[in-house]
């Protein structure tokens, strides 16, 4: 029971941590001050909340802790009294202030953690800790490094904040729209954590998709962030149908499509629909309209992959990544036929980068499964297998590696 | 806040720019200069000269180490530096990257420790 509790505080925090530091570091102007008294106020209410239950209003029960700690370190490092009083007097007596400036605040210090100053390693991890609540060791595991050189990361980074005066404010004009390729690269990180991440805590990647989702919806209503928030809500709308009752990766192909969220399809659809107009499409925007035609098949055998094809070849125009063009070979395959999936993934296996991928020996096997070359794919789920790094990927495999060993019926 | 903007660029490309071309930057360097005046925020600047002139001074065990040189070899060299009083990073940054240097070299912008 007791555990059950401290889930239910740590979810809270995970809410309400963003929220309450952005107007910390509003009042305080220094991100490391701000940090370390809701740490404080946190830490108070992990010893009482279980106890006595959750309060009513947590974030303000959070913002008043954590300010009176604030300003009692104040006049420990000497500042006056009144000067003090002074940073107390500028707090609002209702403790939080009205949604829209905390809002404002957030959006600012998004940018922050954003910022090109900042190592792009430290960008994310900053986000997470700051804008999404998240531990330095929940941090730490999900990156997989040793805490201690996230602490180092952060500290670093909090540190140029302050030393390089990073500003609280958003980016000057001609630099918002660079600097707002990066904040969206970020929210995408934050999202795919909580989507994507294997094992661990699903109430935390729960908390971490929907806290992308609010990040981006901060952004002004450019054809881009419509582009990355459609295409968040349209892979969270397939997050129930992602994972067998067993906990395996199920594919698309596999998934029961009658578990896709259909009110997230909506949305995401709808928003989609307002970026298209402005014809200014982008990484974001193209994969989300991969997403909505997939969304949109009411069934496997149904996707217009010869659309999708066209789609993926755009996008690898944007981004020639080597995941995105595994993808573009499998929707070619999938549109004009396996044979010319296997012909191109013939050539991309000379390329280094990719020769050692499992993803690029799962397509084959995958593509070889449908040619009925059983003999093909189980060589070629066996060096996917052996290949993955991510435990639930490797399960998939194996699974289908086991498939192609029964007798066809 | 002061920023010092250093500039380094390789000096193999200055030396191998036309007449027309070295004057050109000049014109650029002046005006961008009477830009920061303009703003209020220069402070102080000046061109180095090549880093051939350079020595260095080391003391070791008490004695001073004279050598030949820059503190290190590098593709790019210390040509010049501003002094700027910015509110923030952001608008330091804006001004390295109007710098007619930017687009030869790196231009650096370091906080001075107040």
């Amino acid at each position: 029971m007791a555990g059950d509790a401290v889930t239910a505080v740590e979810h809270v925090f995970r809410q309400e941590k963003g929220r309450v530091l952005a107007g910390l570091m509003r009042r305080f102007g220094d991100l490391g001050l701000a940090e370390d008294v809701l740490q404080e106020a946190c830490r108070k209410a992990l010893e009482l909340w279980p106890r006595a239950g959750i309060p009513d209003n947590p974030a303000a029960w959070l913002s008043a802790v954590a300010r009176n700690a604030g300003l009692d370190h104040l006049r420990r490092a000497g500042r006056s009294v009144s000067e003090a009083e002074a940073v107390l007097s500028c707090l609002p007596a209702a403790v939080m202030e009205e949604t829209q400036a905390i809002e404002d605040d957030r959006l600012r210090l998004l940018f922050i953690c954003c910022h090109p100053a900042l190592a792009p390693e430290a960008q994310v991890a900053l986000a997470l800790r700051t804008l999404c609540g998240l531990s330095t060791a929940e941090i730490a595991r999900a990156f997989g490094v040793a805490e201690t050189a996230l602490s180092q990361r952060l500290l670093r980074a909090r540190r140029k904040i302050a030393e390089a005066r990073i500003p609280f404010e958003l980016p000057p004009e001609q630099e918002l729209q660079p600097r707002l390729a990066q904040v969206l690269h970020v929210i995408y990180l934050v999202f795919s954590e909580g989507y994507c991440a294997s094992g661990g805590d699903t109430l935390l990647r729960a908390d971490l998709c929907a806290e992308a989702l609010r990040l981006g919806r901060l952004l002004p209503g450019e054809p881009e962030v419509q582009g990355l928030l459609a295409l968040m809500l349209l892979q969270a709308s397939r997050g129930p149908a992602r994972l067998s009752p067993g906990g395996e990766l199920l594919t698309l192909e596999e998934q029961d499509r009658r578990l896709w969220d259909d009110a997230l399809i909506a949305e995401g659809l709808a928003v989609l629909a307002l970026a298209l107009p402005a014809r200014a499409p982008g990484p974001y925007q193209l994969q989300a309209a991969i997403a909505a035609l997939h969304a949109q098949a009411p069934t496997a055998s149904a996707t217009d992959w010869r659309q999708i094809s066209a789609l993926y070849g755009a996008l690898l125009r944007h981004k020639p990544e080597p995941m995105i063009l595994l993808n573009a070979v499998i929707a070619c395959a999938m549109a004009h036929g396996a044979e010319h999936g296997l012909a191109w993934l013939a050539r991309l296996e000379a390329v280094p980068s990719l020769a050692n991928s499992h993803y690029l020996h799962a397509a084959r096997a995958d593509l070889l499964r449908r040619q009925g070359d059983r003999q093909g794919a189980l060589a070629a789920y066996a060096r996917a297998a052996m290949l993955a790094s991510n435990a639930v990927e490797r399960q998939y495999l194996l699974r289908r590696h086991g498939e192609m060993r029964l007798p066809l019926v | 806040m002061e920023y010092m903007i250093l500039i380094y660029a390789d000096e193999a490309h200055y030396e191998a720019m036309a007449e027309g071309q070295m004057a050109s930057l000049m014109a650029d360097f002046a005006s961008y200069t009477q830009a920061l005046e303009a703003a209020g925020v220069l402070r102080g600047g000046a061109e180095l000269a090549p880093v051939g002139s350079a020595t260095s001074v080391r003391v070791r065990n008490g004695k001073p180490v004279i050598t030949d040189g820059p503190f290190a070899e590098t593709k790019e060299q210390l040509g010049g530096y501003y002094l700027l009083d910015c509110a923030n990073l952001d608008e330091a940054l804006v001004w390295a990257g109007r710098c007619p240097a930017a687009s030869l070299g790196t231009i650096e912008v370091r906080p001075v420790t107040a």
